[in-house]
Order: C-alpha cells, then sequence, then structure tokens
C-alpha cells in the first residue's frame, strides 16, 4: 500500500484523513485508487492535480512507479508563466 | 533522466556549458528582420477588429450588425453565436475573447468585424447596435467576497465553498501541517497585518497579433505571437471544431511574453473571421486592447500572522490569501499559498486560499503565478519580526531555512535544494554589508518556485556538410535557441556555430507544451542532449560499418568516434563531418529524436537584496542598489540566466512601486496605456548585480534547474522590506507609489 498525503482543505473529501492508503504500483493505479476509494476526491482529480513523489513532481505520467517506501504529496496541478 | 551518472555532472568539465557565445537571434533582432507577429502578410488580406464593451457588467439583450454588413468594404462580422457550442474547458476560453450573454468586464468583446482596410472596419464597429441591460459591477477583490455583492457568476463556486459565502467565490483551499495556534503561544513577539496587491499587467513590448487563413476544406493556417503555438493550435481547432492536424500553426518572433501569451485572445477570431470570408484575416491588438481585455495578473487581499522567539526561531505561520482573476475562476491563489512559505522549515503552519471572481479580465500566468503577492506579505511579516526583535534578516532566514530532508509547508518532502545557498550568498556578498545613507533602507526577500517539464520533442539532423540542424517546437523566449544549440553542441563535441536551431510550426514535431513553468531550458535541454546521444548512437553504428566492428566496439570523443580500446582495432577517429559525409553510403541520412513528457524538474530559491531611498517630501523611491542571488542548477549560458534574473527584479521593482490596474468607480480601467501604466526603463534603475549559485538538479544530466520564474517572486518583499525601513513606516499596500508612501510616512507621524 502507497501512502498518500492530502492537502489541507482536501481532508473533506478522506473523512479527515491527513494520510490515506492505496494499493498502487504507478501514478495512474494511484489516481484510480484515490477516486475509487474516495469519491469526494474525483472533482479535485477533473480540475487537475501533480503528484509529488520522494520530493520531484509528476504531471501526467501514469506509468511513473511508486512504492510504499515512496513518499507521495497530492498538489493541485502546478501551472508556471 | 538522471543526473549524468556515467560522467558525474559535479565533476563533469564542460566545454561550451557555461560559456557565453553570441546568440544567434542577435543580428536579426537589431537590424529589424526579425519577423514578429504583425510583420506577416498574405495576399487578399483582411483586417480583423473587435467592438468592446464600455461597461464593466451587462447582459447583452440583442446585437444588430445589419449596418455594419451592409458598409462597402465590410466582408464579415460575426459574435460569439458564430461559433455554436465549443466543449465545456473550452467555453471561458472563447468568452474572454468574445462575449456570450453577457460581457464581465470593460473592454471585453462583443463582436468582430474583417474589412478591406482599418478605416473601413473602425467606421463599421460604429455601426454595430448592441441593446445592453446594464448591471452592477464590482472589480475590488475584497468587495466582491461581501455577502451582498453584484452576483457575476449564477453558479457561484465549487464544492469546496461553504455556504452563505458570495458566489463570487469559486474555490477555497487550505495546506500546512502542525498547529499555527500552538506555535503562536510558543512565541515571543507575533505580528499579524494586512497586505493588499494591485494587478499588474506582463507588459510585453510586443501587442498580440495574428495572420489566419481557414480554408473551405477545413485546412488551416495559423502565424501568431505566442508562448506555446501547440496550445494555440489544441485551443482554436477545439473552439472552431477543427482537427489538430488540419491546423497548422507557426509562432512569429516574440517581444515578450512573461505568461501572458499562454492563452489566445484574438486568434479563433481571426480564424473564423476566415472561415466566413474565405481570405486571410489578420488581427493586431492595440495597446489600449492589451490592456484592456488581454490577461493581467490576479490582484490580492491577503492577512498573514507570524510567531518568532527571541533567538529568531519561527514558531508559526498562517497566512490567508483572496486573489481575484477576473470574471473567470482560477485565480493563482493555490501557486502562492503554497509557495510563500516554502523557503523554510516551519513545525506549524497554515495557508487558506480562496478564489474570487469579479468584472475584470481573466487573469493569464505571470512568472511564477501568484508567488510575488503571497511572498510580499509573509516576507514583509518575517521583515518586521527581524526588525521588531533586533535580529538580523538574512541570519534569521538562515536560521529558519528549509534544507534537504525538510517538509515544505505546501507537503512534500524536498530533496538537495539551495535555499541556504542563497541566504549565505547574500550574507557574504559586499553589498549586504554597503554603508547606507540617510532616508535610505535596505531590504532583503527569499522566494521560491516550483517550475516544471512537461510535453517535448526534438529532433537532430546531421548534414553531409557536417554541420547540425537542431529542431525544437518551443518559441524562444529566454534564449533556449542558443541554449539548446550550446547542449548539442557540448554532446555532440563539435563548435557552437556548426549547429543552427529552429523552432517548428506544430506540423513538424509532436507535441510541445507551452514555454511557460520554466520549463525550456530544463525539458527541451534534455530532450536536446538525448537526441544528440541518439545521433551519436548512430554515427558510431556507421563508423562500426566502416570499419567492420562490433558497434559496442566504437565510442564517441570530443566530435569522433574511435575505437573503444586496442581489442576494438586500430582505426583512426573518424570525425561527424567524415560520418556524415559518407551517410548516403552506410544507410541515408543521420538523425537523434526525443520525445518525452519530461517529469522531475527540479525547485529554485532565490534571495534578494536591494537597498532604496524615499524622498520625505514627495514620497518618491528610488532603487540604489540590487543583487539577486539564485540557484540555477546549471547555467548552460550564464548571460542569458543572468538576463532572466534582471528581468524579473526589474519587473517587480515596476510592480512594486509604479504599475497598477486603476479602475474607476464606474468600474472601467482607467490607465490602459503605457504614459499612464508606467514601466520601469533603464534610467529608473540600478545595475541588477546578479550571483548564480549552481545546486545541480538530479533530475537533469548537467544539473539544471528552470531560472525564469523564481526570480519575480522576492522583489515585491524585498523592495517593500527597503521602503519600510527607509521610510521607517510598513509598507502594505502594491504599488508603494508615491502618494501612498507619502500617506503612510505621514500617518506615522
Amino acid at each position: 500500500m502507497v501512502k498518500v498525503a492530502i492537502w489541507g482543505s482536501l481532508r473533506e473529501a478522506t473523512e479527515g484523513a491527513a494520510e490515506v492508503e492505496v494499493e498502487a504500483a504507478n501514478l495512474r493505479q494511484l489516481l484510480d485508487g484515490l477516486a475509487e476509494r474516495h469519491p469526494a476526491i474525483r472533482p479535485q482529480i477533473e480540475r487537475g492535480v501533480s503528484v509529488s513523489i520522494d520530493g520531484l513532481i509528476f504531471n501526467d505520467s501514469w506509468f511513473q512507479p511508486v512504492s510504499p517506501d515512496s513518499e507521495v504529496v497530492l498538489l493541485p496541478r502546478i501551472v508556471g508563466g | 533522466m538522471a543526473l549524468d551518472d556515467k560522467l558525474g555532472v559535479k565533476d563533469r568539465t564542460f566545454k561550451i556549458v557555461g560559456t557565453r557565445p553570441n546568440r544567434p537571434d542577435g543580428i536579426d533582432k537589431v537590424t529589424g528582420r526579425a519577423r514578429f507577429g504583425a510583420d506577416m502578410n498574405a495576399p487578399g488580406m483582411l483586417t480583423g477588429h473587435v467592438l468592446r464593451s464600455p461597461h464593466p457588467h451587462a447582459r447583452i439583450r440583442a446585437i444588430d450588425t445589419s449596418k455594419a454588413e451592409a458598409l462597402p468594404g465590410v466582408k464579415a462580422v460575426i459574435t460569439a453565436k458564430d461559433f455554436g457550442h465549443v466543449p465545456d474547458d473550452m467555453a471561458d476560453v472563447l468568452d474572454h475573447c468574445l462575449a456570450g450573454d453577457k460581457v464581465l468586464y470593460d473592454g471585453h468583446g462583443v463582436a468582430a468585424i474583417a474589412a478591406v482596410s482599418p478605416a473601413v472596419a473602425k467606421q463599421a464597429l460604429k455601426l454595430i447596435d448592441v441593446d445592453y441591460e446594464v448591471l452592477p459591477h464590482v472589480t475590488d477583490v475584497d468587495a466582491a467576497m461581501k455577502p451582498d455583492a453584484p452576483v457575476i457568476r449564477e453558479a457561484g463556486g465549487d464544492e469546496t465553498v461553504p455556504d452563505g459565502m458570495s458566489k463570487n467565490a469559486m474555490h477555497r483551499f487550505e495546506f500546512g501541517h502542525g498547529d499555527p495556534e500552538t506555535g503562536f503561544g510558543e512565541a515571543d513577539l507575533v505580528i499579524e497585518r494586512s497586505f493588499r496587491t494591485e494587478a499588474a499587467h506582463q507588459g510585453y513590448i510586443e501587442p498580440n497579433a495574428c495572420l489566419a487563413t481557414l480554408a473551405p476544406d477545413g485546412q488551416a493556417e495559423l502565424w501568431c505571437c505566442t508562448q506555446g503555438h501547440y496550445a494555440v493550435r489544441d485551443m482554436c481547432a477545439a473552439i472552431l471544431g477543427l482537427d489538430k492536424g488540419m491546423l497548422r500553426v507557426t509562432a512569429s518572433e516574440i517581444g515578450g511574453g512573461f505568461g501572458g501569451k499562454t492563452t489566445v485572445f484574438i486568434e479563433p477570431i481571426a480564424l473564423m473571421l476566415s472561415k466566413k470570408t474565405g481570405r486571410p484575416v489578420k488581427m493586431v491588438m492595440t495597446r489600449d486592447e492589451v490592456f484592456r481585455a488581454s490577461g493581467p495578473t490576479a490582484s490580492t487581499s491577503s492577512d498573514v500572522k507570524i510567531g518568532m522567539t527571541k533567538d529568531g526561531t519561527i514558531t508559526g505561520a498562517f497566512a490567508e490569501f483572496r486573489y481575484q482573476g477576473g470574471a473567470y475562476p482560477g485565480s493563482p491563489v493555490e501557486f502562492g499559498a503554497m509557495a510563500c512559505f516554502a523557503p523554510y522549515d516551519l513545525k506549524h503552519v497554515k495557508t487558506v486560499g480562496w478564489d474570487v471572481v469579479t468584472n475584470r479580465p481573466k487573469q493569464a500566468a505571470y512568472r511564477a503565478p501568484g508567488a510575488p503577492m503571497a511572498a510580499f506579505a509573509t516576507e514583509s511579516v518575517i521583515d518586521e519580526l527581524c526588525q521588531k526583535l533586533g535580529l538580523d534578516p538574512v541570519e534569521t532566514r538562515l536560521k529558519n531555512a528549509a534544507s534537504e530532508g525538510t517538509k515544505s509547508a505546501y507537503g512534500p518532502t524536498f530533496p538537495q535544494i539551495g535555499v541556504k545557498a542563497t541566504l549565505e550568498a547574500a550574507k557574504a556578498h559586499p553589498h549586504y554589508a554597503a554603508p547606507l545613507g540617510p532616508n535610505q533602507g535596505r531590504g532583503v526577500a527569499t522566494g521560491f518556485w516550483f517550475n516544471f517539464g512537461g510535453n517535448t520533442c526534438v529532433s537532430l539532423n546531421v548534414n553531409a556538410d557536417g554541420t547540425v540542424s537542431l529542431t525544437e517546437g518551443n518559441p524562444d523566449i529566454g534564449g533556449s535557441r542558443a541554449s539548446m544549440t550550446m547542449m548539442a553542441a557540448e554532446e555532440l563535441g563539435i563548435p557552437y556555430d556548426r549547429i543552427r536551431t529552429v523552432i517548428a510550426d506544430t506540423g513538424s514535431l509532436g507535441l510541445n507544451d507551452v514555454t511557460d513553468g520554466s520549463r525550456v531550458t530544463f525539458a527541451v535541454g534534455l530532450s536536446t542532449i538525448k537526441a544528440a546521444r541518439d545521433a551519436i548512437r548512430v554515427m558510431c553504428e556507421r563508423a562500426a560499418m566502416v570499419w567492420g566492428i562490433d558497434p559496442d566496439a566504437v565510442e564517441w570523443e570530443d566530435g569522433h568516434a574511435k575505437p573503444a580500446g586496442p581489442n576494438a582495432g586500430q582505426f583512426p577517429p573518424m570525425s561527424l563531418a567524415e560520418i556524415a559525409a559518407q551517410a548516403s553510403n552506410t544507410g541515408g541520412p543521420i538523425a537523434g529524436h526525443h520525445e518525452v513528457n519530461a517529469e522531475g524538474a527540479g525547485v529554485s530559491f532565490a534571495t534578494h537584496l536591494v537597498d532604496s531611498e524615499v524622498d520625505p517630501e514627495t514620497g518618491a523611491v528610488k532603487t540604489l542598489r540590487y543583487t539577486v542571488f539564485q540557484d540555477a542548477g546549471k547555467a548552460v549560458h550564464p548571460s542569458y540566466v543572468e538576463g532572466q534574473f534582471q528581468g524579473g527584479a526589474v519587473q517587480g521593482i515596476g510592480w512594486a512601486l509604479n504599475e497598477e490596474y486603476i479602475y474607476g468607480e464606474d468600474g472601467k480601467l482607467q490607465n490602459a496605456g503605457f504614459l499612464d501604466y508606467r514601466v520601469p526603463v533603464a534610467s529608473d534603475l540600478p545595475m541588477i548585480d546578479t550571483v548564480i549559485l549552481e545546486i545541480p538538479n538530479p533530475g537533469h544530466p548537467y544539473g539544471v534547474r528552470g531560472v525564469g520564474e523564481t526570480s519575480i517572486v522576492p522583489p515585491l518583499a524585498a523592495i517593500a522590506n527597503s521602503v519600510s525601513n527607509a521610510a521607517g513606516v510598513r509598507l502594505t499596500d502594491i504599488p508603494m507609489s508615491p502618494p501612498k508612501v507619502l500617506e503612510a510616512i505621514d500617518a506615522a507621524g
């Protein structure tokens, strides 16, 4: 199981949990698993999210590996100018 | 895609990367040969113009275009209705170009005309009758949050907005960890202050311009000034119902963008006018239109509370931010809230943010979107705490600075980062110890930006004469042609001037994301290096073929293939030019490619030092000295890196001291021109000194980090701190124009 850190206000979608566990080996499975286990997160995922894996930010790479040892943090999708 | 393991970037000696060759676009630009957005013409071309709303908020009851259409020389008139239904994710983009049922801000497009000349078009615009039902308006972020504020979007906010809030609140969020109240309880001093910043425009010198041709068979061409022609293609194709492959977009040279040219304002209109007339249509926004109807940044209001012990430890931090992003949701408040406390290692930190709509144009990105305004607020309070506790502001920041292993205020744990390096460099710099005169003050601030990578496609062709053509798909807004050429030359081992880099149109390469997010030197650079290595692999195979040995027995060094060791055979090294000359005999053209969605961009930090002098009689501020300290990972072309640092500082100086969108009580923009919206010019500025730090990004073969955005994060705060120290009173309202500074001085007695 991969532990995913949830930011403050999004914890309303996880019954207050700051960290949730998802069975996932890659980013796609992680996001699918999150939306399945916590449907209230789905609107935010559809608005766009980035995922920090061990301190590096990933936006789209479905098959980026994640492991139970990874630090995984959900973030609003990062944009730039 | 990791840092170059084989070579070990820390120990690697670069031959070309890190030098300062002449820029390849320099001669074209100084001789006037470079073609910008408005420089393209076509036979039979029409001119397109937009009728804009004089009201900040009104319902459109009816539009009568008949008299305009009857005017000789007018070839087409369109409104939003001509576009029919567009995909949901493009609805706001089109609405910002041409209004639907309501106009939402002063200058909002209502209808557009294609005519044979600008004179005819302007005459025709006056003949369009629009029946408006004028509605109450609101342009201030705090006023828009009030329960009785005029409602701009009836649907209101999303699921994150609590019941009972104004319908203008679109989105709410929180970040952080720990409990700030506990932290405040551990502090010796807690300071709480409110701040405001006004909207600024990116101030790009080249107005938006395009030339569009849409033929009856659905094939379309678009020439435009943009930071991302693939994004323009995708947006226009979606809005007009075109196949992406049928719309070829070519990016012109660009006279500045800074985030403001990451979306469309006129391009779908030009294409629709061309579709209706069957002729090419050129559109060039006036400066007035650029100010009123493109995408300035958000204006903000914020409250910050920070606690500190006598020894300078920050014990708790809280900030609430309200950003208005115009009449459409999507202000960059989340990024401000995530970035503002990122430089520090904090046990108790929380940020709250609100995305708010007002009757203003839809904001667009502006270098490190959202971060400068938030950093202004939080770095001001940290400065005031240092002041009141008698602490050194750089030492105090160092004491609290984040480092590898710190859990950041926005969540992730940092890998190797350079915030302490920027502070140490500032502390050691002669600027920090230089004496100050009367009415002068010194300010320091630290800033953070995320950076990212994204979709990138690069092609590298080795020509028969040994020259190399490198093709990338990102408009060059910050020296990318020079940087890519240098990285290709470094890998291939050939001189810089043997390579020419061009920016391809959308039909010539796969998807390249927009030139934004400080992504290009990182992501396109990475792809260029990989494409060069791909070409090297092919060239080694060709040499092996000629020598009759195994390709694995060939290695590449200094622009030559050579046997990997004595067992591979005795052959003289074969140069790139020699291999290229024989390419037709050894299998055909030699090329290298790389396509990737680059992830793993490294975050970046900067610390700025500035000295200001305040005239106590007039409130005028003069910037005396300015030094930027920033982590570049690896500076590929240091002159361009310095230029990015200097540009961010200068834009920050303008935003901090002069630039602002001024809306009257009538909801109309009062200063839509460079005479009344004053950007700093060279004579207003000191030389901006720069110190490049190089803490390698482990996600890039050469250790490159993006540098384009972080440099605009600290200036608002650094200048506010210097002005506050010079004036002897805390300035909390950006811009710190002379009347505001004078008022603050007078109020302080």
